[in-house]
């Protein structure tokens, strides 16, 4: 095409640039810190409100409780009067000489002084039982899980209970109290949920209607009622129902409570693993011959538990909570010995129950916490594993 | 084991302990024995221990006279002539009470804190979530003692409550007292116009349905139904010269009289099982709303719906399949969770009944069976009704 005048004309009124601008750097406003304020925060007119109150509501929680638990609390004395505005002409935080004079009492509840080194002991063989399990690169985690189902109760009884002919007084369980009775309650319920759990679950499933009845109706029931009810029941209608001379002692009673709860909820939580593998897995199990007692050893349970790690965790915290619950049939566990402890006249001032709430707010917080965190983690590591 | 195998030949015979079919039934009659041996035993053993101890059986006491004292109660109840019956069905609404409200409560705090979990706004979000995180991995009954003993209880004491409203609002550590409206004369006009109102906007809202699905023009329902059920009988109020009076709490020397009293048990029991499952129901909610994938909000900006309607009419339908399942064992863990009323003083069915009823009469069967079975009911009706509504809102396939 030829340039006739008038394109030229064009040409000469139009400016086009020549050259290639360089790209600039992004305004100042839409990056870094301001950006991201801008972004997150402030990005329209309702979430700069939001954002002001929530900020506000922050900023007034987090001083209230810094200075309860810090800049306000009572660090040193011997009696309530440290702790009372009245005497102390000042606000009055946290007690916390309060907690500490009664922290062995919180942790060892009224074991004897002279035996507590027993607890001690047991509190180590528990947290190694533990790390063996949960670490995943621990050497021989076979030998872990017989170590923490099988060993670890039986030692833990002979340890904790005594046994005279080894030359270890018996501590009758009413002295048991604090963290001791805590960890314990949870422990027996999680060493013997999880193998309950995976009997009622696998009858759930069964093609025998008897155990197929017979599971579900106790799973329904269970999960039907109030925790408390059946720790009623374990109380109160136990020990109508055996024999007079096998009489269960209070703690035991508790623990057959919390332990039939659990692998209520434990056989649920398995019963949607094995519902989750799939039928080739069956199939190939008996399709080269396995009968039904290695097909689930070898085969099924080995898969179902695994995706199902997270869940039993979850269900673990749910239990470590539940444990506070028999506060109310009268064992003393922590939440127990806090209690007694509050009311204590030595120590009661307006201050000693909350200071004790937050003591106990903060064991369970850590625990609990904890476990989720590894639920989560495992979660993740599977769902990798999966995706490949 | 079929006799038509290819070969012709017959299966060698199997043994009968090998036989699976023998092997079931011989697993499950054994099963059955030993459960029957186990009950009947257990029965046995309480039937001994229960004369030995001179304990009634049977369920005669629910005729006889109470004798104590329940401190909230929904219907007439007095300790002198009231009986065990009564104290039953007293326990029974103040469960269903508190269960109630907690859910509803529960609810709209778990929706809003689980929607702020996913909110743009990095604070919000943040602090949502800490506080699923924080009340989560708390106990509930650690929860309910502190908001009863380190909070309601800690309030003042009688002489020097907290005041509001001139008088009308009393907070002490004995509970709340609110002014008690009492209709006056020609009240019954409001009731009468709010009843009409109420029936004016659910046919209003048919009308509106039908008009959009055959014209797909839009109706502002909610205004509409604002203004019938609330604008219309508040003018109706005024009109009437406001026949409404507040009987006012009256503080005496040593208690207060008139308006409503909230007693601190039910408070605290109230905040505390709130508080405790609306983190739960957040965490339901969440899940929820990531579980609609992200091209049905793509799908409807580019229909060109705004964020609003985008919510509304496309994320919370989709959402609410993924919720309800989970949310129904919420509610049902609210309702059982509500026994640990028994902790804080609270006359609910379990303080009364496997407490105070079972101490006085020490049948221990017939209490905690009769204990169970409600709940076992409350819980069976509960997921009857959510599983109604979960195959209406559930997906309908071909």
């Amino acid at each position: 095409m030829t340039m006739a005048e008038g394109d030229l004309a064009v040409t000469e009124l139009h400016f086009v640039r020549q050259q290639q601008l360089l790209p600039q750097p992004a305004p100042v406003r839409m990056t870094g810190a301001i950006g991201w304020l801008r972004a997150n925060l402030f990005s329209t007119p309702t979430n700069m409100v939001l954002t002001v109150l929530i900020f506000l509501l922050t900023v007034w929680v987090v001083r209230e409780l810094f200075d309860f638990l810090l800049l306000d609390a009572v660090w040193s004395g011997t009696d309530r009067e440290a702790c009372l505005a009245l005497t102390q002409h000042r606000e009055i935080g946290a007690c916390w000489p309060f907690v500490w004079e009664r922290l062995p009492y919180f942790i060892y509840g009224s074991y004897p002084i002279p035996e507590r080194w027993r607890v001690d002991v047991f509190f180590a063989l528990l947290a190694v039982g533990i790390a063996w399990l949960l670490w995943l690169k621990a050497p021989r985690r076979d030998l872990g899980a017989l170590y923490f189902f099988v060993v670890l109760p039986i030692l833990s009884f002979i340890l904790l209970h005594g046994f005279a002919a080894i030359g270890l007084p018996v501590v009758d369980t009413v002295l048991w109290g604090g963290v001791l009775v805590t960890i314990v309650v949870a422990t027996v319920g999680i060493v013997v949920s999880l193998p309950i759990g995976i009997l009622l679950a696998l009858g759930r499933r069964s093609r025998m209607p008897t155990v197929r009845f017979f599971s579900t109706l106790f799973i329904e029931f269970v999960r039907g009622v109030p925790l408390i009810t059946v720790l009623f029941m374990a109380s109160v209608m136990l020990p109508l129902f055996v024999p007079e001379q096998f009489e269960p002692d209070k703690l035991l009673r508790a623990l057959v409570g919390i332990a039939l709860f659990a692998s209520a909820y434990m056989a649920e939580v398995v019963r949607a693993g094995l519902q989750a593998i799939p039928k080739g897995q069956y199939e190939g199990a008996m399709a080269v011959g396995l009968g039904y007692a290695p097909m689930m050893r070898l085969i099924v349970l080995p898969q179902a538990l695994r995706i199902t790690i997270p869940n039993i965790v979850n269900t673990y915290i749910g239990l470590f909570k539940d444990t506070t619950l028999v506060t109310i049939i009268g064992i003393f566990d922590l939440l127990h010995t806090i209690e007694v402890a509050r009311i204590d006249p030595k120590w009661a001032t307006p201050v000693t129950s909350t200071t004790g709430y937050a003591v106990a707010a903060m064991f369970y917080l850590v625990f609990c916490y904890g476990m989720s965190r590894y639920a989560r983690a495992t979660e993740a590591r599977l769902s990798k594993s999966d995706k490949r | 084991m079929s006799s038509e195998q290819v070969t012709g030949t017959r299966p060698p015979r199997v043994p009968l302990y090998n036989d699976p079919r023998v092997r079931s039934v011989v697993y499950q009659v054994a099963l059955a024995a030993i459960i029957a041996f186990l009950v009947y035993g257990a029965t046995n053993n309480a039937i001994e221990h229960l004369q030995k101890a001179h304990i009634a059986s049977g369920f005669g006491f629910w005729n006889e006279t109470a004798g104590f004292d329940i401190s909230q109660s929904l219907i007439p109840y007095s300790s002198t002539i009231s009986t065990y019956g009564t104290a039953f069905w007293v326990g029974l609404l103040n469960t269903l009470l508190v269960a109630v409200l907690g859910i509803v409560i529960a609810t709209v705090l778990g929706f809003i804190v689980g929607i702020s979990r996913l909110s743009k706004n990095w604070l919000v979000a943040r602090v949502a979530g800490g506080y699923v995180e924080t009340i989560r991995n708390i106990p509930l009954l650690l929860q309910l003692l502190f908001w009863y003993n380190g909070v309601l209880k800690a309030l003042p004491e009688l002489r020097n409550s907290y005041t509001f409203a001139g008088g009308g609002i009393y907070i002490n550590n004995r509970g709340f007292y609110v002014p008690n409206p009492v209709a006056r004369p020609g009240f019954g006009w409001v009731e009468l116009v709010f009843a009409a109102g109420v029936i004016a906007a659910i046919a209003f809202y048919v009308w509106a349905r039908r008009r959009q699905e055959r014209t797909g023009q839009q109706a502002p329902v909610l205004w509409v139904t604002l203004g019938l059920v609330i604008g219309l009988p508040f003018v109706v109020l005024l009109a009437a010269g406001v026949p409404i009076h507040f009987e006012s709490p009256q503080a005496g020397r040593f208690n207060i009289s008139g308006g409503i009293e909230v007693v601190p048990e039910f408070a605290a029991l109230l905040f505390g099982l709130s508080i405790y499952t609306a983190a739960f129901i957040a965490e339901v909610v969440r899940a929820g709303i990531l579980a609609v994938s992200h091209g049905q909000v793509e799908a409807s900006y580019s229909l060109g719906l705004r964020p609003g309607p985008t919510l509304r009419l496309i994320v919370v339908p989709q959402a609410m399949r993924v919720i309800i399942p989970p949310l129904t064992s919420q509610y049902l863990n609210l309702i059982k969770n509500s026994s640990l009323a028994v902790a804080i003083g609270y006359p609910d069915l379990v303080q009364i009944f496997t407490g105070t009823v079972l101490n006085q009469t020490g049948q221990a069967v017939e209490v905690v069976a009769i204990t169970m079975l409600v709940y076992l009911t409350i819980s069976l009706v509960t997921s009857a009704l959510m599983n109604l509504y979960n195959r209406r809102m559930a997906l309908v396939e071909r």
